[in-house]
């Protein structure tokens, strides 16, 4: 069972629907038992980053994900659930959750793409991802898919958590994180097959990890 | 690299797929559900769907086709229609659309905008505009003009100001589509595209006027577009998208070439 954490500032019902039609038992829910018992976690969003840390303190999950993230328990972040996972995000001016050291800034209008124009902010659409470190959300994906981004800030973690880059004007982190944390830019759950893919691999790696 | 979409356009009317010219002479070509999951197979980008259904009973039967739609594809798809107010964009996200486009409603009250993108962040309100050309005037100065209703009433708006007001109110995106060349197949309105995409930030889908593969590239690039949407040209089976997709990729446009 995955839990797709509940909270004001998400996209859970996309997420849901993703993972139905992949098969997968899962709930929408802040409830901490459920929380814990699940054998991961998906962490959604959309939005502004300083919306989504106010409903996640003011329910007090905030302290409950940090928790679940040092009991190792498997999680995704995606889109501002990937951002607010940093110690601070330049939307709103957010302290974040520092689950991975780093900060999330704004896209600078003034970098300009391959065809020499300036980049539009957001950054809207399909792109590719260029992976600095094996990850295993990518197990049998085609390295060269697209994904789709919806996003005016990025993330910029330490350098070590760098697990793929993406090239908007300059490369910037869309994907980062350690083994069993994974933090991702994109929206696997809009990003067709591959996408797909990828949320049913995080799904068999939690399964891994449970029976081990 | 960001590879620009290509985005087909879904007119819906009491839940059945539909298509005019200039907005008139509608006809029914098929079921939307199974339209969009034919789409989404042969790699479109994105989905476009407009509800031109004008009675409440057929809101009721578009909000389920929405239902169904989002339980068979995977990508971000829009809808548009007959929004007027917070509740019912809240209605089309909730029914699972990624994004929701506000047209004559934003002209009738443009608040709807900044509330829209308050409540749910500035990337799902794409702001849809249909225009007109006209002669320049010290009212319309870019000879440009806002027209709502399916085109047939003059709102004394300039296109231009109308693109650049609606961007600082927090619109996410714009879904720009020319009246006159509409339904034509004679190719995008490339001035109106590029005059609009030099002028604001967010991106911009040039819309109408879509017959060859090549008009496509000419929106993307001399256009300035990162879009290009499209009707006739795949409704009635000239083009498959991933014709479009290769030839706009052998005139050296990024496209998503996998999926």
């Amino acid at each position: 069972m995955l839990a797709i954490l509940d909270y004001k500032a998400g996209n859970q019902t996309s997420v849901q629907r993703a993972l139905n039609k992949l098969g997968i038992p899962n709930v929408i829910t802040s409830d901490p038992e459920e929380l814990s018992k699940a054998t991961g976690i998906i962490f959604p969003g959309v939005g502004a980053a300083g919306q989504a840390m106010d409903e996640l303190t003011s329910g007090g999950l905030d302290a409950l994900l940090k928790d679940l993230v040092a009991q190792k328990k498997p999680l995704l972040g995606i889109c501002v659930g990937c951002q607010i996972l940093l110690d601070y995000s330049e939307e709103n001016d957010t302290k974040a959750l520092s689950v991975i050291p780093g900060e999330c800034r704004l896209f600078n209008p003034s970098w300009v793409d391959y065809e020499g124009i300036p980049i539009r902010v957001p950054h809207m659409g399909w792109n590719q991802i260029d992976l600095k470190q094996d990850c295993v959300l990518f197990k049998d994906i085609d390295p060269e898919a697209y994904f789709y981004f919806v996003h005016s800030y990025y993330p910029a973690p330490e350098e070590k958590f760098i697990i793929g880059e993406t090239t908007y004007g300059r490369p910037f982190c869309s994907i980062h994180g350690r083994e069993g944390l994974w933090a991702v830019q994109f929206h696997p759950e809009k990003s067709g097959t591959p996408g797909l893919k990828m949320i049913s691999n995080f799904y068999n790696y939690c399964k891994e990890v449970k029976d081990a | 690299m960001l590879s620009k979409r290509v985005i087909p356009c879904l007119d819906v009317r009491n839940g059945v797929l539909t298509k005019g010219v200039k907005f008139e002479n509608n006809v029914d070509i098929g079921d939307p559900v199974e339209t969009a999951k034919r789409y989404y197979e042969q790699g479109a980008d994105e989905i476009v769907f407009y509800d031109i259904t004008a009675s409440s009973e057929g809101r009721g039967i578009f909000l389920d086709v929405v239902e169904r739609v989002a339980s068979e594809i995977f990508i971000p798809f829009s809808v548009g229609g007959g929004i007027n107010s917070v509740e019912d964009m809240r209605a089309v996200l909730m029914a699972g659309a990624e994004k929701v486009s506000v047209n004559s409603g934003a002209v009738k009250n443009p608040d709807i905008i900044s509330q829209g993108a308050a409540a749910f962040g500035s990337q799902c309100i794409v702001l849809g505009m249909d225009v007109k050309r006209v002669e320049k005037s010290e009212q319309i100065p870019s000879g440009f003009e806002v027209v709502i209703n399916g085109g047939r009433k003059f709102m004394g708006l300039d296109a231009l100001e109308w693109a650049k007001t609606c961007e600082a109110l927090g619109a996410g995106e714009i879904c720009l589509n020319s009246i006159d060349a509409d339904g034509t197949k004679d190719g995008y309105d490339l001035e109106l595209t590029k005059l609009i995409a030099t002028s604001v930030t967010v991106p911009v889908i040039a819309s109408g006027g879509a017959g060859h593969p090549d008009h496509m590239v000419e929106a993307v690039t001399e256009g300035r577009a990162t879009a290009a949407l499209i009707a006739s040209i795949v409704h009635y089976g000239e083009y498959t998208i991933p014709e479009l997709k290769e030839h706009m990729a052998s005139k050296g446009v990024k496209t998503r070439s996998t999926w």
